[in-house]
């Protein structure tokens, strides 16, 4: 790792100019220098699972230490409490009955959920939420690079200019069965390509890919496909990694997501360096029928989870079958998740916070975070309070899974994000401490209620140390602490005078710890 | 001059899969009388015009079929402006004395500054695709790249012979008679300072003939190497003899006839010509044989036939078969004759036929060239183009637009073979041509680039602003709606539902299954244009469509 990055500064600093002005792209991609360059030079690979259209987390890891509770704020849409799955070494949260097969990878310790996964003073909007998530931006940042694409462009600088080369003979990312997302957006362009499950360019829907008719038009269309297909430097590769894999593990039928992880299984085994795969699979956004009247068990959610768990069921079988499962991390999101009550259309609205599940090998078996407060005082718009910045999940990822040095993690997400406990420390031979102690009292406010001011106490471990406020709708009321401490316990004021009553929420963050403490305003 | 050596690049990775055997010709030259509606208006404005511009389309749908044709065939003034001079920078001085952003077209007569005429053709290239680029509801400017690429030249290979002044006014002798009569603009190009030194006419002299206009006036230019194109050898020489003399005065650098290097005996054709005898004159007189030649010519039933052959590819298809050589070809000849050879009524009767608005024959089907692929995508998307005052400006945009032309394999007054540009002749793959990996490749960073941040010349950036270009269909806050309007505009070929489906569902509603959330981000936009969210939203998904359409192989096609 260290002698790595030394390397790269040295020749990418100093070396590397002069030599690149005198060599052919050719040779560029040939040049020993070069090779010692491959920034993600482990062979690890990312698959992102998109569940487009908001998933409700509430009914996806679902409540048992504060069953009552939940069950208050969502009856016409709870899932009885005996019907939930229940989690090895875990009995504070279950997962929904349809996901009996992720329920295993977690008692196989093959998955992980991070609850409560947001931003700063979320935004409803479908699309603002999701473009947020996958640019990787604040609240009211607009970004015109994805994470992901910033990743791979300080790996592959100039992708793609010389490439593909010895040090990367295929494409940095692949997207299957989309039109490229944001994600993927780098300085110079996309750095990703869009291919259909059955890998295909160009021929992303079966509307496209027709046959042409046999008239002028349908012949100069053709020509034009054809070109097309022989521009794509990538297509060869692509065609001889899948050609290799001629055998695989059950997928499920019928299953979009399946087929789309069926064939990003296929690349991974037959050899492809390739560092980042897109999946995704729309109908989240459940705001009615999200359960069948008189059934929760039943409804468009509970097909929709049981797509997801059994895809990715099945993929994670294929990649042992495949022999290539310790390569593949991955990671479910949503541009949201859902409100914490129900509506009174058996749905959910637009909410904030949402777990998110890590898959593979090397996660941790757990749930990391608390299962949220749902007072009695819970309102309708009342979201779910984040617990995570969904950045802190990406920055664990580029640390933990493709083993960046801190410095280059924060040069990706532009800002220093805490490190999550939950990507075993073989991965990239990391010292991840296990630090999920969540007995500890780290964050407390005196007095509780309060009226115009309350002192928040926190302890921090030392190092970067972030205190944050919190309403119920998630919205970022003020920053009271945010920056380097020593070790020790320190004492903030929070000033509350022009503040509505209610409650609100106090986020400690310290390195990989998190914590968050309801607080409650009343009148005066 | 002679025809330069074909470049050695393989015709055989153009090759189509697809047999190219078509469905039966149905439609000919009648008068089209069916629907006259935004396809059909796109489809003629996308085959006479630089692009279709939402405002013409509207503005042409307004009028009957007969009306449309008749206004886009109308001529259009000689432009208002002339070359400038765009060189002078960067420390460099016109040693003539003229100004930076003045007209350089009446001063430096002399040669002797091979590097300041070469400064002053690239001026006269720019100002020419300039030309192209000026907004117009007239075939004209079209009609004067068909009538270019007829009458093919290449600066590049005669550059530092001949004065840019020379190629200035062979653009305003093709552009003068590009509406107007055949026969005469045949005779002015054939006297054509430009050209007489292109193929050597000036040193066609009596003694030592010269036969390379000789030859090309008759293979390319009238006659042409159809089947009954039977011309000889001895025809190529007797033409050759009937030109001399005709030369450019070394002094003052303008057409003149030269007697004393004319040759006055009579000129013998062959049977394909009836044995027509020229009779030759010495002196002055001489001067006239070349209205005899004219008049032989245009005599022949394979001159119209070769002219509206050309006219056929470059405005309908490249493939010509027994079915359309007798249902247009044949027919639209027996027009250009009966009407002496006028070119207007040759190309009414075309775009007015069932066989042009026979969409399902005739439309999508013509590949793009370079020009109409930037131009088109400037037009259709509006792109804002800097204030015509703005020299410095100005030439920015165009030297830009010029060079992405280029990269693309073609460029005004750059013709690399004297047979025109390949895809309007190289059997059997023509327009196929234009497109290979490489320029393929140009074509798509070209769009893409567009889309993202614009391309910057000289401090001068063109870019295209997909909310505006949303903004001018009727309905853009239904996505439905906006896909549809958008693609009769951008795209001839039809997507079918499915696909304007995926595109709706995957781009503009991100996933999403219901339409109203596309129309809330829109309507938060135009309640509130400045706030940064709102136009955030709108505008990646409105790249990001457009972005796709674009590359889509069906872009390419109009």
């Amino acid at each position: 790792m260290q002698r790595r990055s030394f390397l790269k500064q040295t020749i990418q600093g100093a070396v590397l100019p002069s030599l690149l002005g005198g060599l052919s792209v050719k040779a560029w991609g040939n040049s020993p220098f070069l090779k010692a360059l491959g920034a993600a030079d482990n062979d690890h690979v990312l698959v992102l699972v998109q569940l487009s259209g908001g998933n409700d987390g509430l009914n996806t890891v679902i409540p048992l230490d504060f069953y009552s509770d939940y069950n208050r704020i969502r009856t016409n849409i709870a899932i009885p409490e005996s019907k939930v799955l229940k989690l090895n070494n875990n009995l504070k949260t279950g997962l929904h009955p349809s996901m009996t097969g992720m329920q295993q990878m977690y008692n196989d310790e093959q998955l992980c959920a991070i609850q409560a996964v947001g931003y700063p003073s979320p935004n409803g909007s479908h699309f603002r939420s999701m473009d947020i998530w996958l640019t990787g931006a604040d609240s009211e940042q607009y970004l015109s690079t994805g994470w992901a694409g910033r990743f791979l462009n300080q790996q592959y600088p100039n992708y793609p200019v010389g490439f593909p080369n010895d040090i990367m003979p295929d494409p940095l990312a692949l997207q299957i069965g989309s039109v490229l997302s944001p994600v993927f957006l780098s300085p110079t362009g996309f750095d990703a390509l869009a291919i259909d499950e059955s890998l295909n360019f160009y021929n992303l829907i079966d509307a496209i890919q027709d046959p042409v008719p046999n008239t002028p038009s349908g012949v100069e269309l053709t020509y034009l496909r054809t070109i097309a297909k022989q521009t794509n430097k990538y297509a060869e590769v692509i065609k001889a990694a899948a050609g290799k894999v001629t055998q695989q593990a059950p997928y499920p039928a019928d299953n979009f997501l399946a087929a789309q992880l069926k064939a990003v299984a296929k690349l991974v085994a037959g050899g492809l360096k390739t560092k980042i795969y897109m999946v995704g699979m729309g109908g989240f956004d459940t705001h009615a029928g999200q359960v069948n009247g008189g059934n929760t068990l039943t409804g468009n959610h509970s097909a929709l989870l049981k797509q997801v768990s059994e895809a990715i069921t099945a993929f994670s079988a294929d990649l042992k079958f495949l022999g290539v499962s310790k390569r593949v991390l991955g990671m479910t999101f949503s541009e949201f998740g859902r409100r914490m009550q129900s509506n009174g259309s058996l749905g959910t609205d637009h909410g904030a916070a949402q777990p998110v599940f890590l898959f593979g090998e090397s996660v941790k078996q757990g749930v990391l975070g608390k299962t949220p407060d749902m007072p009695a005082s819970n309102q309708a718009i009342d979201n779910v309070p984040m617990q995570y910045d969904f950045r802190s999940v990406y920055s664990t990822i580029l640390r933990d899974w493709f083993c960046l040095p801190p410095q280059q993690v924060d040069n990706v997400l532009l800002k220093n994000y805490q490190y999550l406990p939950v990507i075993k420390s073989t991965a990239c031979n990391m010292d991840i401490q296990d630090l999920n102690n969540l007995g500890d009292n780290l964050i407390t406010n005196y007095p509780n209620p309060f009226t115009n001011s309350t002192k928040i106490t926190f302890k921090s471990a030392g190092g970067h140390t972030l205190v944050q406020v919190f309403d119920t709708a998630a919205r970022l009321i003020a920053t009271l602490a945010d920056q380097t401490y020593a070790q020790g316990t320190y004492t903030v004021t929070f000033n509350s005078s022009t503040l509505g009553s209610g409650v609100y929420y106090a986020r400690l963050q310290n390195g990989s710890l998190q914590q968050v403490r309801p607080m409650l305003k009343v009148k005066g | 001059m002679n025809k330069t050596l074909l470049p050695e690049i393989s015709f055989a990775e153009n090759k189509t899969a697809a047999p190219k055997t078509l469905g039966p010709l149905t439609e000919g030259l009648q008068e089209y009388t069916g629907t006259w509606d935004t396809a059909q208006v796109v489809h003629l404005l996308k085959r006479t015009l630089f692009g279709a511009k939402s405002q013409d389309i509207q503005y042409f749908k307004s009028k009957s079929l007969q009306q449309a044709v008749d206004e886009l065939l109308l001529p259009t003034a000689a432009p208002s402006t002339v070359p400038l001079n765009n060189y002078g920078t960067g420390g460099y001085t016109d040693p003539t004395g003229v100004a930076l952003w003045q007209t350089w077209i009446n001063t430096g007569i002399a040669l002797a500054d091979k590097d300041l005429n070469l400064k002053r053709v690239e001026s006269f290239k720019t100002w020419w695709l300039g030309q192209a680029l000026q907004p117009s509801r007239s075939i004209h400017e079209k009609m004067t790249v068909f009538w270019h690429n007829h009458f093919a030249i290449n600066t590049a290979n005669s550059g530092d012979k001949l004065k840019a002044r020379f190629w200035y006014d062979h653009y305003l002798t093709l552009r003068q008679n590009a509406l107007g009569n055949f026969k005469t603009m045949a005779k002015a190009v054939t006297l054509d300072p430009a050209m007489l030194y292109f193929l050597n006419g000036d040193t066609n002299v009596k003694g030592s003939p010269n036969e390379n206009y000789g030859r090309e006036l008759q293979e390319l230019y009238t006659m042409g190497k159809g089947p009954n194109s039977k011309y000889t050898e001895d025809d190529v020489k007797a033409a050759a003899l009937v030109l001399t003399g005709h030369t450019v005065s070394p002094t003052t650098f303008t057409y003149f006839f030269d007697a004393g290097k004319h040759d006055g005996s009579n000129k013998e054709f062959s049977t394909f010509y009836s044995n027509k005898i020229i009779t030759g004159y010495n002196g002055a007189a001489g001067a006239g044989e070349v209205d005899a030649l004219m008049d032989m010519l245009f005599a022949q039933d394979e001159l119209a036939k070769h002219i509206c052959r050309k006219i056929y590819r470059f405005f309908i298809y490249y493939k010509i078969d027994s079915d359309i050589e007798q249902t247009v070809i044949t027919p639209l000849a027996q027009v250009f004759r009966s009407n002496n050879y006028d070119i207007r009524p040759v190309l009414s009767t075309l775009f007015k036929s069932k066989h042009f608005y026979d969409l399902v024959y005739s439309s999508a089907c013509i590949i793009k060239n370079p020009l109409d692929f930037v131009i088109d995508l400037c037009n259709e998307f509006a792109v804002v183009m800097p204030d015509p005052a703005n020299n410095e400006a100005t030439y920015a945009v165009w030297e830009c637009i010029q060079n992405e032309a280029r990269e693309m394999q073609q460029e005004l007054g750059a013709i690399p073979e004297v047979a025109g540009w390949y895809a309007y002749y190289q059997e059997p793959a023509f327009h196929e041509l234009w497109v290979n990996t490489a320029t393929y490749t140009r074509r798509t960073v070209f769009t893409d680039r567009m889309i993202a941040d614009g391309i910057m010349n000289n401090g001068q950036t063109i870019v295209i602003d997909p909310i505006a270009f949303a903004s001018q269909v009727p309905s853009p806050g239904n996505p439905n709606l906006l896909i549809t309007d958008s693609l009769a505009i951008l795209l001839r070929y039809p997507l079918s539902e499915s696909a304007k489906e995926f595109i709706k569902r995957s781009i503009l509603l991100s996933g999403q299954y219901q339409d109203h959330y596309w129309t809330d981000a829109w309507d938060a936009y135009i309640a509130n244009p400045s706030n940064a969210g709102n136009k955030a939203i709108v505008l990646s998904r409105l790249k990001t469509f457009y972005k796709y359409i674009m590359n889509l192989p069906e872009y390419h096609l109009c």
